[in-house]
């Protein structure tokens, strides 16, 4: 092995792969703009769809209370709601979205409340749909409004103080530091992003430097040099694994400043207000030292990345049929993100030893302030085992003939 | 100097089984020569001299060049031989200058001396023009220009050309036969692969006829027209490859 050699083989295939706009796709740009357009766009998007969805006052519908007008009018009366009249297919709007929830009130619902014998009063509604699920709070708050009302009535009218009712307040008070927040949060999508990003950012340059050349006949004209095939193996390698690393260094780095630009326009937003105090201190934030560990952890599971692409690219003839073999691939990567990303799923020593999903656990814990030293150790042995065996497949399938020279 | 003894490659296909690319190749090329290597398409030319610049490794037999043996220092050989074929491109994203130099800087030159060389080669091939323009947007003489620079960088003693005059157009094609003879007249040992008779005749002190892998005769263009009293090397190459029994390429797996 020669250092020089490779340093030489490197830095020509950095250069070449920097001249490259489709590297510079892959390396750089999306990884940039991927935690941005997450946070801000979709974030932003989904924003302003729940804030336009909660600014519409729900059209709804009472089905009886004939017998309770004084409830009706106060329904009509609220400004949360909009009564509409009463339908026979009423079901039918309510699938069809003209509107979003339906209350029935019982026979002698008016009655029965200031007798204290009230029947139940039923909402329906449609599940798992955002404005339904609104007018239905909306009507729920109303008639808890109702009931606490005639409680408290009954309560007066028997002389008898409120607090029987209810002794005393329940408070809920957020002791987790923003940097713990923001690791539960984002512990699940970033090692998602992260490991998708690794793999795309390797994908691009992996082919180029195997298919493409050979597809180019720039190999052939490579194999002339006296260089030794291990120091080729390990220069263009190394340029993959730029891309890969590149691509995750700039999709944390891009996280980082999301995250902070993102606070400092919370805080700018906030700053007219009393709240802006609170609202800066529960604003999530990301553990620099989770942020650092993911990093380590990242690292083998780069180099493996490279070199399983590095190796399978190789193997083909033009850069068309690579990206025929390396597609697919995407998919193992994604189930064991996937399945890293589903809440309940923990971390032992029996998951520690599976590629990927290792790393998407741990990385979750670490961002999240959770640190299983023994785990980390396992995950990071086994994914630098896991990455020399397959560095050792690259080397091994650029020595072989049939390989370099399939046509 | 080159000295093929016995080479030989078979490659293993799954279809067509055991395929003999090149069986028992001897012949000797001598420094300040040209030898050509003449053959049909697929005769077994390309093997040999990727076998010669260590690009594959012999089944069995062996070849030294420029003193060195193929299999044993394969890497001492490639330092030493300067290969050329219409299937060793440029990358396109490199400008010929960074061409040029990767390839000096693999073969151990210092700055200083790749300086030196490329303005020199860029003097004799006419390269200033062009030496600093991405190697993409090269004219095929441009680019044909580029890679001669590129084998020459480290001075080889020994060039091999695998059909370097494939799919060129005339004048471009002059310039390489030119560039080859050069090549001869500084000393250095020619191997020229084409099946191009003209070239041969223009160019080759020996040539050697190659046939489904095996070479049939080798001589001077003069001794092969004496021996079979024909003039037109055509005809010769026609009655040398006819006159042996085709051996199937193809063994039984």
């Amino acid at each position: 092995m020669n250092h020089r050699h490779i340093l030489t083989v490197y830095l020509k295939e950095l250069k070449d792969s920097l001249r490259d706009r489709r590297t510079l796709l892959s390396m750089i740009i999306i990884p940039t703009l991927v935690m941005p357009g997450l946070m801000f766009g979709v974030g932003k998007i989904a924003t302003t769809v729940f804030s336009k969805a909660r600014q519409e006052v729900p059209r709804v519908m009472v089905l009886g209370g004939d017998d309770s007008p004084g409830v009706v009018t106060q329904l009509k009366a609220s400004k949360k709601l909009n009564v509409v009249a009463s339908v026979p297919d009423w079901r039918e709007q309510i699938s069809e979205k003209k509107v979003r929830g339906v209350v029935q009130l019982p026979d002698g619902f008016e009655a029965g409340l200031r007798a204290g014998k009230a029947e139940a009063v039923t909402i329906y509604n449609y599940e798992g749909e955002l404005k339904s699920g609104f007018a239905t709070s909306e009507l729920e708050k109303f008639f808890r409004d109702l009931r606490d009302r005639a409680v408290a009535d009954h309560l007066a009218a028997k002389s008898l103080p409120a607090t029987l009712v209810k002794p005393f307040d329940i408070n809920r008070q957020n002791v987790a530091p923003p940097e713990k927040v923001g690791g539960n949060l984002f512990g699940g999508i970033v090692p998602y992003i992260i490991v998708i990003l690794c793999f795309t950012g390797a994908m691009y340059p992996a082919m180029d430097l195997t298919a493409g050349e050979k597809e180019r006949g720039t190999m052939e004209t490579l194999l002339c040099s006296p260089v030794a095939r291990v120091d080729l193996v390990l220069g263009k390698f190394l340029m993959v694994l730029t891309g890969s690393l590149g691509a995750m260094i700039m999709s944390l780095g891009s996280l980082t400043i999301t995250a902070a630009l993102s606070g400092m326009i919370m805080t700018a937003g906030n700053s007219s207000g009393a709240m802006a105090k609170g609202a800066t201190s529960f604003m999530p934030m990301i553990d620099p030292a989770g942020i650092l560990g993911v990093i380590a952890m990242v690292f083998p599971v780069a180099v493996l990345f490279s070199a399983v692409i590095f190796t399978v690219a190789l193997f083909a003839k033009s850069f068309k049929e690579a990206q025929s073999y390396v597609g697919p691939m995407m998919i193992a990567v994604i189930m064991p993100a996937v399945v890293g990303m589903l809440p309940g799923i923990e971390l032992n020593a029996r998951l520690a030893l599976v590629p990927i999903l290792n790393l998407s656990l741990v990385c979750k814990e670490m961002l999240s302030g959770v640190w299983h030293w023994n785990y980390i150790a396992l995950i990071f042995g086994s994914s630098w085992v896991y990455a020399a065996v397959a560095l050792f497949l690259a080397v091994r399938m650029f020595n072989r003939e049939d390989v370099i020279f399939r046509s | 100097m080159i000295e093929a003894l016995a080479l030989t490659k078979r490659f293993r296909d799954k279809k067509r089984g055991e395929i003999r690319a090149a069986e028992a190749i001897t012949f000797r090329a001598e420094p300040g020569q040209i030898y050509g290597l003449l053959g049909a398409n697929g005769a077994g030319k390309t093997t040999t001299l990727r076998m010669l610049a260590t690009l594959l490794k012999p089944t069995s037999g062996t070849a030294t060049v420029a003193g060195f043996d193929v299999t044993r220092d394969p890497a001492k050989v490639r330092a030493h031989v300067g290969f050329l074929a219409a299937s060793t491109a440029l990358y396109g994203r490199l400008t010929a200058r960074e061409m040029i130099a990767y390839f000096g800087q693999l073969n151990g030159l210092s700055a200083a001396d790749l300086r030196a060389r490329i303005k020199r080669l860029a003097d004799d091939l006419d390269m200033h023009e062009f030496l600093d323009r991405r190697c993409e947007k090269f004219s095929t003489g441009m680019k044909q220009k580029t890679s001669i620079a590129r084998t020459l960088v480290h001075d080889p003693a020994v060039m091999i050309f695998d059909e370097p005059t494939l799919g060129l157009d005339v004048m471009t094609s002059r310039a390489i036969v030119k560039f080859v003879r050069e090549c001869r007249d500084r000393g250095k040992t020619v191997i020229y692969s084409t099946h191009i008779m003209s070239e041969v005749e223009k160019l080759c002190d020996t040539v050697g006829i190659i046939h489904d892998g095996r070479l049939l005769e080798e001589g001077t263009v003069a001794g092969l027209r004496a021996k079979h009293a024909e003039n037109d090397l055509e005809e010769i190459f026609v009655k040398v490859v006819s006159s042996v029994p085709s051996s199937p390429p193809v063994l039984q797996p």
